[in-house]
């Protein structure tokens, strides 16, 4: 088989084993409606409009970035990476198996936050953008897996990987206009979050959101997104690993 | 085709300062069941992950199916399998998809259902990794090793935690594979594992080989091929020309001459009214040999 069809097939040995741990699976999409629902009743009437575009972030983050890093982590640790790198299998097509499973599972994450606040908060969902739209999700799932496996490489060990991966995305969500509104921050965090892709990612769904096709294409998030994409991948070459660490 | 399955030549391993790996030759023909001894510490677990490719060498050549496993050549992954120490599949699937997911790795891989009866898994094939015992996922792993039809087999530690009789299941497992044709090299603490099993062994202490050859001919080199053990009672005194070791009633001394050594014991027992109970002669085992070499070796190294 070539690489791309066992890449392929991998996702399928992914999908199969995520579905088994129904509580898992069960979470990993109530999370983030949970969230939405949170946040609606604590800033009210009107808040959907902001919370919709920022929960699709969220929920696109956590899926790739915060579950590759924690879930690549233990697999390391538990033998399972060492295995495979026994084996003929590309390395490549067991990473694109998992981060294809993954960004799978966000973009079914995006279509249930999209559908949740269309039919409950009657937030309308940017058809007019969609081109631009599903090149933000692609971009941004690409970069957040690559900066998923850099980081499962700096982990010690699967134990430390929940506070870890937490201690690395949670603080960047609360000052990137994802869980709470921007406006009255001080404007050199502002400038310093935008230095990350959190808050860029979060402009460019929420401007598509808010405008629809007049927002146009957004270069400049989408710059700043790549470059961390780049980052990420070079991190993940210089420290993934395939070896358990004790 | 003479071509050694596994062939080493002055292989080096240092971390930092320290040399794990001090110049190994090695030779495993193919068919062969070769078994690796040696404690803990001593290089044998460096050396294997260099030949399976998990590990850099500092110096020396291998070659392994005529490979550098240093290159991480796909080619030569088609034609190996390993069974690591320690159980490394998704628990999620079951026994049977983890099978096919791996075989489907290999350009000519063993039909599933004939790898899952060779290793004892057919009636746990649609049960999921997760719930089953040690023992099974012991076998598991070696399932998965087989799933590709390797020509040459690394099996670490592949029996530990058996029970006595999944022992001697496994060890079917595995003089079937040499009936095949396989090359197994075999990394193992049991010595009973290896003299069931092995064709040819070598010991590694301290970073290098002390002894290699067949369990026979390893048994049979250098002196103090035989062992006397029987009992003494209590208050009895052996007298200390028979050097030997006494541990309570128990009594053991080592000859070249067992004959001669018997014939005086016997002799001194019967003038002494003392009698020799559960009187024994036998020959020294491979367990003897190897405690002895590596402790030699230990020795020497901290000389």
């Amino acid at each position: 088989m070539s690489g791309l069809a066992l890449a392929v097939r991998q996702i399928g040995y992914e999908n199969r084993a995520f579905w088994r741990n129904p509580p898992a699976a069960f979470f990993t999409f109530a999370f983030p409606l949970l969230f939405m629902v949170i946040f609606n009743v604590l800033f009210g009437e009107g808040a959907a409009g902001f919370f919709t575009p920022a929960i699709i972030v969220f929920s696109v983050v956590t899926a790739t970035y915060t579950n590759l890093a924690m879930m690549v982590t233990i697999a390391r640790d538990e033998g399972i990476l060492k295995r495979i790198r026994g084996t003929p299998l590309p390395a490549w097509a067991y990473l694109a198996g998992r981060i294809g499973h993954s960004v799978a599972i966000a973009f079914l994450l995006v279509v249930i936050v999209a559908a949740f606040g269309a039919l409950v908060y009657r937030v309308e969902v940017p058809w007019t953008a969609m081109p631009a739209v599903l090149l933000v999700l692609v971009v941004s799932a690409a970069t957040f897996s690559a900066l998923g496996l850099a980081l499962s490489g700096l982990i010690p060990n699967a134990d430390a990987s929940p506070a870890v991966v937490n201690a690395t995305i949670l603080p960047v969500l609360f000052i990137s206009n994802v869980f709470v509104p921007m406006e009255s921050a001080p404007e050199w965090l502002d400038t310093a979050s935008h230095l990350l892709p959190v808050h860029q990612f979060a402009d460019a769904m929420m401007d598509l959101y808010a405008r629809g096709a007049d927002a146009g294409l957004p270069l400049m998030e989408l710059g700043v997104i790549t470059l961390w994409g780049v980052i990420g991948v070079l991190g993940a070459l210089r420290f993934f690993s395939w070896e358990p660490r004790r | 085709m003479n071509e050694p399955a596994i062939e080493l030549r002055g292989l080096r391993k240092s971390y930092g300062s320290i040399e794990a790996v001090r110049g190994i030759d090695l030779r495993v023909e193919r068919g062969e069941v070769f078994a690796w001894l040696g404690p803990n510490g001593a290089g044998k677990t460096t050396t294997v992950e260099i030949l399976e490719g998990h590990r850099s060498r500092s110096g020396g050549e291998v070659s392994v199916l005529g490979h550098d496993p240093g290159r991480n050549d796909r080619a030569l992954k088609e034609r190996m399998g390993i069974v690591l120490q320690q159980t490394g599949v998704d628990q999620y699937l079951t026994v049977r998809e983890v099978v096919r997911m791996v075989a489907g790795y290999y350009p000519r891989p063993r039909d599933v259902t004939e790898v899952l009866e060779l290793t004892g898994l057919a009636g746990q094939a649609d049960r999921r990794v997760k719930q089953l015992s040690g023992g099974q996922k012991r076998r598991v792993d070696l399932a998965v090793a087989l799933a590709g039809d390797p020509e040459l087999l690394f099996l670490d530690e592949p029996t530990t935690g058996f029970d006595p009789s999944a022992r001697r299941q496994a060890w079917e497992t595995i003089r079937g594979l040499a009936e095949l044709g396989k090359t197994v090299f075999l990394t193992t603490h049991f010595m009973d594992e290896a003299q069931a099993l092995a064709n040819r062994l070598a010991i590694i202490a301290d970073g290098s080989i002390v002894a290699s050859g067949s369990a026979d001919e390893l048994i049979d080199a250098g002196s103090a091929v035989s062992r006397i053990r029987f009992r003494l009672a209590d208050g009895i005194v052996l007298p200390d020309r028979f050097g030997a070791r006494r541990e309570a009633s128990a009594c053991e001394l080592e000859t070249d001459a067992p004959t001669r050594a018997l014939h005086e014991l016997t002799k001194w027992a019967l003038d002494a009214d003392a009698e020799l109970l559960d009187l024994e002669v036998s020959r020294r085992s491979l367990e003897d040999v190897y405690l002895q070499l590596t402790a030699d070796a230990g020795a020497a190294a901290a000389e």
